[in-house]
């Protein structure tokens, strides 16, 4: 039971609390290229979580079995790298194969996350905080994921309104989502409060 | 034959010049957009940053550049990521010997210059297509670029948030800090204003 609400709070905080894009800045670039319509921005959160799930869990286990043991620890980022690569071409291959409707929905998005700093993000956060369990490591890599899923699909949701909003000439596009994206981290810290350290 | 040499001198100023103001990548390509927003609290950790990203961008430029004619279509990608990543983890043991304060305070950034999009984008764009000397001034304008658009972010936010810059009080002592600038909402607004900024500027020089 016990083990059981350090997860239910490890999966709150991530996907709320601690949201990636809000609190970290973390994929940023997908956020602002990709959140003009919903159903992509859609397609793109579930390809996110796919993958954050797949990779932050591999990456941990090799990080704890193969790296740390052996004193490898220099090469951690390339490792990293190259199981992203990795995991990526996995899901895309799978997808493929089996999920053909699927893979047309997010297929596109898929060569695209491998240099999506959430991916990335998380391994290494999951290194700084020092998680030592396999079970942990996987609800809060997918929790980061489902974060970027509804941080994504809440901007494609105002973006679509904001295109019938008389927005001042010069911060049509990019700016006018930054500032948006700015209260919208503002409203996010309003959950600070749910979770007591 | 001295045409030709003003000529290539021509092309090497204005590759440099490119990523300053008119392709600069935080104000008018928005790409790599994460540091911006998360390192730039105060302006030393900023700067920090951007001349970490010129050391990465410079010197994976030269392999990229270097090796352009060996890679293969499919595999491009990955050489260049892993190209990076081993400069980055250079970067970041040289930053954890001689600065631990600094290194501490960037934390997972570092490392996180790997997936930069800019990065990527100058290796593809630029080194796997020109030669060592002109992917190298891009390399450094680009990184100038970026390194300045972060000082600026960083000294709104800090001058705003403390009334310090490089941790010198510069404000007058009725000033109020403005606590908010420190946190996510002060990135992400000020940002948005700098660009609308930027999109005002670029107009009236166009008109």
């Amino acid at each position: 039971m016990d083990r059981l609400s350090v997860l239910l709070m490890g999966f709150l905080s991530m996907v709320l609390v601690n949201n990636f894009v809000f609190t970290k800045f973390l994929g940023t670039c997908p956020y602002l290229g990709v959140s003009g319509r919903l159903d992509s921005a859609f397609g793109m959160g579930l390809a996110v979580m796919f993958v954050t799930a797949l990779s932050g869990t591999l990456t941990w286990v090799v990080d704890f079995y193969i790296l740390t043991p052996l004193g490898l620890e220099i090469t951690r980022y390339i490792c990293y790298i190259v199981i992203i690569a990795g995991a990526v071409q996995l899901v895309e291959m799978y997808v493929r194969r089996f999920f053909p409707s699927l893979y047309d929905v997010f297929g596109i998005f898929l060569p695209l996350i491998s240099t999506n700093c959430v991916i990335l993000g998380i391994c290494l956060f999951i290194d700084i905080w020092g998680t030592d369990n396999i079970l942990e490591v996987v609800v809060l890599s997918a929790g980061v994921g489902i974060g970027f899923t509804v941080a994504i699909c809440i901007m494609a949701g105002i973006r679509e309104s904001l295109q019938l909003a008389d927005v001042p000439e010069c911060l049509k596009g990019a700016p006018i989502t930054l500032i948006t994206a700015g209260l919208l981290a503002m409203a996010f810290m309003g959950f600070a409060g749910m979770i007591k350290a | 034959m001295s045409s030709e040499v003003e000529s290539k001198t021509g092309v090497y100023k204005e590759t440099l010049l490119a990523g300053l103001w008119k392709e600069n990548p935080t104000f008018r390509m928005l790409i790599g957009m994460c540091p911006p927003l998360a390192v730039t609290t105060a302006v030393k950790p900023a700067l920090t940053m951007g001349l970490s990203v010129i050391f990465v961008l410079v010197c994976s430029s030269i392999v990229v550049s270097m090796m352009r004619n060996l890679l293969k279509p499919h595999l491009r990608i990955i050489m260049f990521t892993l190209t990076i990543a081993t400069f980055v983890t250079i970067c970041d043991l040289f930053l954890r010997a001689y600065t631990p304060a600094m290194s501490e305070i960037l934390g997972a950034y570092v490392p996180l210059i790997i997936v930069n999009c800019l990065i990527i984008f100058r290796a593809e764009a630029c080194a796997s297509k020109c030669g060592v000397v002109v992917s190298v001034l891009d390399a450094i304008g680009m990184g100038g670029g970026f390194t300045i658009a972060l000082c600026i972010l960083a000294g709104i936010r800090e001058v705003l948030a403390s009334g310090r810059l490089f941790g010198i009080e510069v404000m007058p002592s009725g000033f109020v800090p403005c606590l908010a600038m420190q946190m996510p909402v002060g990135a992400f607004v000020t940002l948005g204003l700098l660009l609308g900024l930027a999109n005002v500027l670029t107009r009236k020089k166009g008109a």
